[in-house]
């Protein structure tokens, strides 16, 4: 037997007017749509067979940072699967804070970038198992890169960006990732700014190349549209986890829906 | 529903709150506590454990003598994880880090030993459980799957200790028990293995009602 592939659901949390923690879904690039309480999400993918529960926190103030914290413990008091926590962890500190109120794995990505000793750090205090190291990715065709992969006869490099990938780090995302296995990361995730929304399915060539590159599992993430994109993306780019949100939020797809097509085309799911 | 009175180890390591959460809903009481003292009043024992062999037994050291003890009375202990491999009598963990030897509890004879260098480890995600024979601790879970994250692995001297194995590579065993029903060990997280590992902490919280 080998290793299930996994299907991990993914909340956005922000505040609301109120100041209170709650789920927000973008729909096709635009609004962020109110989608559910983070805590009531968190117990119904539990229930319905997801293998993993992915928290990420979207709001930036420090008051937003203290709800947060006590959401994730309330989550993590809803899931009996591994739950990670990601946004706004920048420091040693905020790693133990947030694993502390529940979280099995913290997701680090801009903090690991502008300091990758944090990598290192954390890992040794904690263990390579909790640490996740989540880059937002988007292609480049120009000649500024160090990794080049030919796509559709044009050859591209991926670069790694911050603030939702509206400013660019000019990172080869393939080194990064290599340096942050190296490092001690426990898992890398995968997110492409130019798959995000689209639901035209995973970013494959991106996903592919750093599952070359690296030791670690790999958590392919944005522009799943149902569970053909999965199948792609765990067959042909060789990804141990795939990452979706609004098919699951929106219902579009159930969980059950997703890991029987998986099953009935032999990829490995726990059902 | 089951009343067992569940103590949970508390000797600085592993994650306590997931733990208690899956025995409360397994319907046990559960107390976590730091105060070897505390294991003698306990139906049964839970002992977590992450990280590593010689950084565990360090700091279970207060514990030690306690936990010997209570096994002694027949008070069933389960360890999780690290908990589990910590039942053992040694680990090739701390050999390869050069600490030398450092003693286990030596309740389940046996080492733990690391995957072969062909393997990527740590072992992480979800794989399925082959009960090896029947055992109240494994009701219900042939076939199921649990999530595991580890490097080493228990190989207890007596294979009848394994009552359930796991393959990755080859098999090893996933679930020990000894014979008299007071030592068990899962190498996963129950509390983290959804229904399944919900499945087996209830086992044990009712193994430990009905011999409290």
């Amino acid at each position: 037997m080998t290793l299930a592939k996994r299907i991990i659901p993914c909340i956005d949390v922000d505040l609301d007017d109120e100041g209170n923690a709650a789920v927000y879904t973008g729909v096709n690039f635009e609004d962020l749509r109110y989608t559910g309480d983070p805590v009531e999400m968190a117990r119904r993918y539990n229930e319905a067979g997801a293998d993993e529960f992915v928290f990420l926190d979207i709001t930036a103030s420090a008051q937003g940072r203290e709800t947060m914290l006590d959401t994730v413990s309330r989550v993590a008091d809803e899931v009996f699967i591994p739950l990670t926590v990601g946004g706004g962890i920048r420091t040693r500190e905020d790693v133990k804070e947030t694993l502390r109120a529940g979280a099995d794995k913290v997701s680090i990505n801009t903090g690991a970038l502008e300091q990758p000793e944090l990598i290192t750090e954390t890992a040794a205090a904690f263990g390579s198992q909790c640490v996740v190291i989540s880059v937002d990715v988007r292609r480049r065709f120009d000649e500024a890169g160090e990794q080049y992969t030919q796509i559709d006869g044009e050859s591209c490099w991926f670069e790694c960006t911050v603030k939702g990938g509206r400013e660019g780090t000019g990172v080869d995302a393939i080194e990064w990732a290599s340096e942050a296995d190296e490092r001690g990361a426990g898992e890398l995730f995968v997110n492409s700014i130019d798959a995000d929304g689209t639901k035209d399915g995973y970013d494959i060539p991106l996903t592919e190349a750093i599952c070359d590159a690296v030791s670690t599992p790999v958590i392919a993430s944005s522009g799943c549209g149902g569970p053909e994109d999965m199948y792609d993306v765990f067959t042909q780019a060789g990804a141990d986890a795939a990452l979706a949100a609004s098919i699951f939020h929106f219902e579009e797809y159930t969980i059950e829906d997703v890991k029987s097509h998986l099953d009935a085309r032999d990829v490995p799911v726990r059902t | 529903m089951s009343q067992a009175d569940i103590v949970v180890v508390d000797y600085g390591l592993g994650n306590l709150r997931s733990v208690t959460r899956g025995l409360q809903r397994a319907g046990a009481n559960v107390e976590v506590s730091h105060d070897p003292a505390a294991l003698t009043r306990a139906d049964g024992i839970v002992l977590p454990g992450v990280g590593a062999f010689s950084e565990g037994m360090e700091n279970a050291k207060p514990f030690r003598k306690a936990l010997i003890e209570a096994v002694d009375d027949d008070i069933p202990l389960f360890g999780i994880c690290l908990g589990m491999q910590m039942l053992l009598t040694a680990s090739e963990e701390s050999e390869q880090v050069g600490q030398g030897d450092v003693d286990g509890l030596d309740l389940i004879p046996g080492k733990n030993v690391r995957f072969g260098r062909d393997q990527t480890v740590p072992h992480m995600g979800w794989n399925e459980l082959t009960v090896e024979r029947e055992h109240p601790i494994v009701a219900g879970v042939d076939g199921q799957y649990a999530y595991f994250v580890h490097s080493y692995y228990a190989a207890p001297e007596d294979e009848h200790a394994s009552v359930a194995s796991t393959d990755y590579g080859h098999a090893f065993p996933s679930i020990v028990a000894t014979d008299d029903d007071t030592v068990f060990g899962t190498q996963f997280h129950p509390e983290k293995s959804g229904k399944t590992g919900l499945r087996i902490l209830r086992n044990f919280v009712e193994l430990c009602d009905s011999s409290a």
